[in-house]
């Protein structure tokens, strides 16, 4: 990878040692993805929020580098472990709580936004097309490269934070022109936002850094989401391109029969003692789809709504809130169910659900159980 | 050597693997020892070693523990590796572990418990007997 002279003095250490750790994560990034050299980018979306992921080696290697670092392009930040407004309701321990709020801010020091969220795509407005970023949220990044026109690879929580510092990543895969020599073919007839997360899932497993994907129809965003959701989870692949694809690319078709291959490897359970709504995290347009669809019923056990604080919000001003709580529902901000500290298996057995995503995590790292279902389904099954 | 992921001057006893590492769950952050029994270096502590193992796999978060055996100074000396991966390469690069790439040959050449030397800023050869 070329540097230019300013580059190579920062990553010796003549920037200090922030700048050359910085440009160290930058370089052996760039390196292990064949890029040719550095370019700006405009904002920076961070992972490697939750205390229950990067754990106590995260929260102390934050609290060092906080006290010298700061981000130098817009930094928003992926979801923490909790939300601090009903934290007292979850009995999570105090060491949880007090190292996730070192966490939290050590972030705010460095310069970051403290959105906690996995949607920035839609909560922020997008900068005009082609411009470069460097999103670590799974999801997000593949949200930006095929619904937003942005460009950004998959990055690590590391490489994206090394970004946001020097306000560059290294120009590679992605972030050029990129022709997949795979094509999706969307077969199922009548999809909802269930069969879209499995189609993304089927795709993530499939593709390497992108797909072409053809068949589909219009897509609502929660449709949309689920589908970057769902391929975020399985693979390293980054992208959906709309089309057929050059005509000697492979063709794949996503059936009925594949659907229920995906279906059975994520749920594992006939019911849930808990629903949980939200992997990505609900936006405004989903919370007033759901108080409409919610209008006159409640639901017979406990439900979780997981929305950024800013759609939590705007929420309760239109009134959503008082409705979704009316209902039953539990509404938290800041944190997801992907990875939630909030949801064990010490007093849940299984979980329903409408995310592939969530499904994922709640299976593999909750340990709890999984069932399957698309939000007009849990709404008819689950209220009265 | 094929590629610097980080770079540095160094020089120990190898340490190989044929099996990829897990870095998360699978190296003790405290003692730098590996800790799963399916694992050909089981029992055996990475500290001071010259690392050679065939790639990363798993969790980026992996990441996190290469920073931790650093910080506790039970971490190799240097790794190396076939392939690079983002784990190994930015665990490398918070650590500062310097990190290279070889080719497959050499990679079969080199030998447990060998005396191993490179120094990424003088020339692009490894030596080792």
């Amino acid at each position: 990878m070329e540097l230019t002279r300013e580059e190579e003095s920062a990553l010796k250490g003549e920037q200090g040692e922030i700048l050359q750790m910085a440009y160290r994560i930058l370089v052996a990034t760039g390196e292990a993805t064949d890029a040719e050299k550095l370019v700006p980018i405009e904002w920076a979306h961070l992972s490697g929020v939750n205390y229950n992921t990067i754990g106590d080696a995260g929260e102390e290697f934050l609290s060092g580098i906080s006290k010298n670092a700061r981000v130098k392009v817009k930094t928003t930040l992926n979801p923490m472990g909790f939300d601090i407004d009903n934290v007292s309701n979850y009995g999570l321990n105090e060491n949880f709580i007090s190292k996730q709020l070192s966490i939290k801010n050590s972030y705010e020091t460095m310069g970051v936004i403290p959105s906690f969220s996995c949607i920035p795509y839609e909560i922020y407005d997008i900068p005009k097309n082609g411009t470069q970023v460097a999103f670590a949220e799974s999801n997000a990044a593949i949200h930006a490269n095929s619904f937003d026109n942005l460009k950004t690879n998959k990055e690590s929580a590391f490489s994206a934070l090394a970004s946001a510092i020097i306000g560059k990543s290294p120009y590679s895969s992605l972030r050029k022109e990129d022709n997949p020599n795979i094509t999706i073919r969307m077969k199922v007839k009548n999809p909802n936002e269930l069969t879209y997360g499995m189609l993304g899932f089927f795709a993530g497993k499939i593709g390497d850094t992108s797909v072409n994907i053809s068949g589909l129809g219009e897509m609502d965003k929660r449709q949309t989401k689920a589908m970057c959701g769902g391929m975020g989870t399985s693979g390293t692949c980054a992208k959906f391109i709309f089309g057929e694809g050059d005509s000697d690319c492979e063709k794949i078709d996503f059936d009925e029969k594949e659907m229920q291959n995906v279906h059975d490897e994520l749920n594992t359970a006939e019911k849930g003692d808990l629903i949980t709504l939200g992997s990505p995290q609900l936006g405004l347009d989903e919370i007033s789809d759901l108080a409409g669809k919610l209008k006159g019923r409640s639901f017979q056990k406990r439900c979780m709504v997981f929305l950024p604080r800013t759609v939590k919000e705007q929420a309760r001003k239109i009134g959503y809130t008082n409705e979704l709580e009316r209902a039953g529902c539990e509404i938290l901000s800041d944190c997801c169910t992907c990875l939630s500290p909030l949801i064990s298996k010490d007093n849940v057995d299984a979980v329903t659900t409408n995310s592939i995503k969530g499904a994922f995590y709640l299976k593999n790292s909750n340990g709890v159980g999984v069932n399957l279902k698309s939000l007009s389904q849990i709404v008819e099954d689950e209220t009265r | 050597m094929k590629k610097v992921l980080v770079s540095g001057k160094v020089e120990g006893i190898v340490l190989k693997s044929e099996n990829p590492i897990n870095f998360l769950g699978t190296v003790d952050k405290k003692t730098g020892i590996i800790s799963d029994k399916n694992h050909d270096l089981f029992e055996k502590s990475v500290k001071d070693t010259i690392l050679v193992f065939p790639s990363g796999v798993g969790s980026s978060v992996g990441a996190y523990t290469i920073y931790s055996i650093k910080s506790n100074n039970t971490a190799p000396l240097a790794m190396i590796c076939q392939k690079a991966d983002l784990t190994v390469a930015t665990g490398c690069a918070l650590a500062n572990i310097p990190l290279i790439t070889i080719s497959d040959e050499e990679f079969s050449s080199i030998k447990n418990g060998m005396n191993l030397s490179f120094d990424t800023d003088s020339s692009n050869q490894i030596h080792y007997q």
